[in-house]
């Protein structure tokens, strides 16, 4: 696999406008989570400006892959990278959680093409994405399937009957995607619930385990090519990232979680992610 | 009298009623719907009791088990029915839609994903388990969602037919069997439609002194009731409802308006069931006295079947005990 600079750095642009838009959506929308749309910027703009193979002008074309963002409350950063993508006019991004908006405070199927499922009441949305895999697979469709899950939606147990079941059937066309943020809205994940040891845990229910810097496009993308290699399981990518990520009073703070900026903090957000112009790397920290 | 257009079998009030088990019917339903190649049989550790392994046997790649987790099946169900397939989950109803049911209604009603969703050993008839395995609440939990359609099969012919229908019908349904073998009282020539309802039993004069309205296996109970209500010279009418949701208010109405009286009988609690769907089209549009046969806050318990309708009012003979006190009612 090989990525050009300039396209790395491109994405990393991305991924900051992408931020950009998720403080002023959530900023008009008054209500709604920062910190993990934030921490899933850089991820969500190496899914859909390289990785994704899907078409914003036939959202329901056949072959298309199929991304299910489980942890649907994280859905602004989705908005924005869908609407930068094409499916629909950025204008409507500050429609988010309003009436008759196609943005539903949680992704809904049937208001907005692009989005591949209804998801949001935490725990179900691997399974929805093996119910997806397995039918590719009886159809011998050749789409991967890909779930964004939180760590914190690993307290449900039916995020753990999922991860049996796709263990059970191998399926190396489903890659999960965990926001491993450490943060959940009570607090941090440890302390709420322990997950750790998450690696051990998935191996254990026959996965093929990759951890990354959640913050490193390269690595991450690397990530999602290796997954495609492994063909006797399915694999997940645990992607460390830092919950509230560019907006430093944001961020690792738990606070952040369910609440939004008012006036003065989307300013100075957005005064810090311009500022750092898309160069956001871990190695920079 | 039985009414004849319906073609009602032939052993029905003769004592040797062929008994067949509701959930026989709907395994034979999938494999009549199974000849479509998207259908697709998900079970939580039930193949056998929920009569998925005919199923499995013919069309083993499209048969899967996920275990004993009842959330997964819907959700996998649900992202099964986004991609095109018509997935049938089963388990018993106390699991499915009672333990699974955000799954089922998120995912499945609100996604408006292709799922079917059959909820096996409902009612108090699964006898001998006892009380937590006897569903008298899932009817309540699947009419009060929307995007559901909800049906109540009377025997196994009408489960068979019920489940074809469900394959054929785009969007989720919920079928509602039972375990034990009950009379059937259909014949393979009877009607079946999603949103219609039946007079099984028709007055034999123009008057008709009270409508016995409900659906599922205790149906035959309203129709002995029926029988010798006649005995009684009071004439009977007996409405089987086998699609709750959508439910087929104008028959259902054009026979209140001739009795202006209605008892409802259901194997199921009293609350949400198919009473209250009566009762609640009634009170919007001609308000007249019920009387409620079912189960009345309570849970079950282990016993026969006849132990448990005795037990809980579901005989022929309560049946009639609610008949004369709702045409009383009508005449004060």
């Amino acid at each position: 696999m090989y990525i050009s600079h300039a396209r790395i750095k491109e994405l990393y642009s991305t991924a900051n406008q992408l931020r950009q838009d998720v403080i002023g959506m959530l900023e008009s929308a008054g209500s709604g989570h920062s910190a993990g749309p934030l921490g899933m910027a850089d991820i969500m703009s190496a899914f859909y400006f390289y990785i994704l193979n899907h078409d914003p002008k036939d959202p329901s074309y056949d072959e298309r892959d199929r991304l299910i963002l489980s942890n649907g409350h994280i859905c602004p950063i989705q908005y924005a990278a869908l609407a930068r993508s094409g499916y629909f006019p950025l204008r409507k991004l500050k429609t988010l959680r309003s009436f008759a908006s196609p943005l539903q405070g949680h992704p809904h199927r049937l208001s907005l093409p692009g989005i591949e499922t209804t998801s949001g009441p935490l725990g179900s949305g691997l399974s929805q994405g093996i119910g997806v895999a397995l039918s590719a697979r009886l159809d011998k469709k050749k789409f991967r399937t890909y779930v964004v899950l939180s760590d914190g939606e690993h307290g449900e147990g039916n995020t753990w009957e999922a991860i049996m079941l796709a263990g059970k059937y191998r399926l190396n066309n489903l890659t999960a995607v965990i926001d491993r943020n450490n943060i959940q809205i009570d607090g941090y994940t440890e302390d709420v619930l322990p997950l750790e040891p998450l690696r051990d845990k998935y191996e254990a229910c026959g996965w093929n385990v990759i951890d990354v810097d959640g913050h490193n496009i390269e690595e991450f993308i690397g990530a999602v090519f290796e997954a495609k290699a492994v063909y006797e399981k399915p694999t997940v990518i645990i992607a460390h990232t830092i919950p509230g990520k560019g907006v430093d009073f944001m961020e690792r703070e738990y606070v952040w979680h369910g609440m939004p900026p008012n006036k003065k903090q989307a300013r100075e957000a957005l005064r810090q992610l311009r500022k750092l112009g898309g160069k956001i790397k871990s190695e920079e920290e | 009298m039985i009414h004849k257009a319906l073609s009602l079998s032939h052993t029905l009030f003769s004592g040797h009623e062929d008994m067949q088990a509701l959930r026989d019917g709907y395994g034979r339903g999938l494999l009549e719907a199974g000849e479509n190649e998207n259908v697709v049989v998900i079970t939580a550790d039930l193949e056998e009791s929920t009569r998925c392994h005919w199923f499995s046997r013919l069309y083993p790649d499209r048969f899967f088990d996920v275990g004993v987790a009842e959330q997964n099946m819907a959700a996998v169900a649900a992202g099964m029915g986004i991609s095109g397939k018509i997935p049938f989950i089963n388990s018993y109803a106390t699991f499915s839609p009672g333990r699974n049911w955000e799954q089922i209604r998120t995912l499945c009603a609100y996604n408006d994903s292709n799922v079917k969703i059959a909820g096996h050993h409902a009612g108090l008839l699964t006898g001998p388990d006892g009380a937590t395995h006897q569903s008298l609440e899932d009817i309540a939990l699947m009419r009060s969602m929307a995007n559901m359609r909800v049906l109540v099969p009377l025997d196994a012919l009408e489960a068979q037919r019920a489940t074809v229908a469900a394959a054929g019908v785009r969007g989720p349904v919920y079928i509602r069997l039972q375990r034990e073998k009950t009379p059937v009282i259909t014949t393979k020539d009877t009607p079946f439609q999603i949103g219609r309802a039946y007079p099984l039993w028709i007055p034999k004069t123009k008057r008709v002194d009270v409508v016995l309205i409900g659906a599922g296996p205790v149906l035959h109970e309203a129709l002995k009731a029926a029988r010798d209500l006649e005995k009684k010279k009071i004439h009977s009418v007996v409405i089987n409802v086998p699609s709750i949701v959508p439910l087929d208010t104008k028959e259902i109405l054009s026979w209140v308006a001739r009795a202006g009286a209605v008892v409802s009988v259901e194997e199921h609690s009293i609350y949400g069931g198919i009473g209250s769907a009566i009762s609640e089209l009634l009170s919007k549009k001609n308000p007249v006295p019920m009387e409620f046969i079912g189960v009345d806050g309570q849970f079950g318990q282990s016993g026969t079947g006849y132990e448990l309708y005795k037990q809980y009012k579901l005989l022929s003979s309560d049946i009639i005990i609610a008949t004369q006190k709702v045409i009383k009612r009508k005449r004060s």
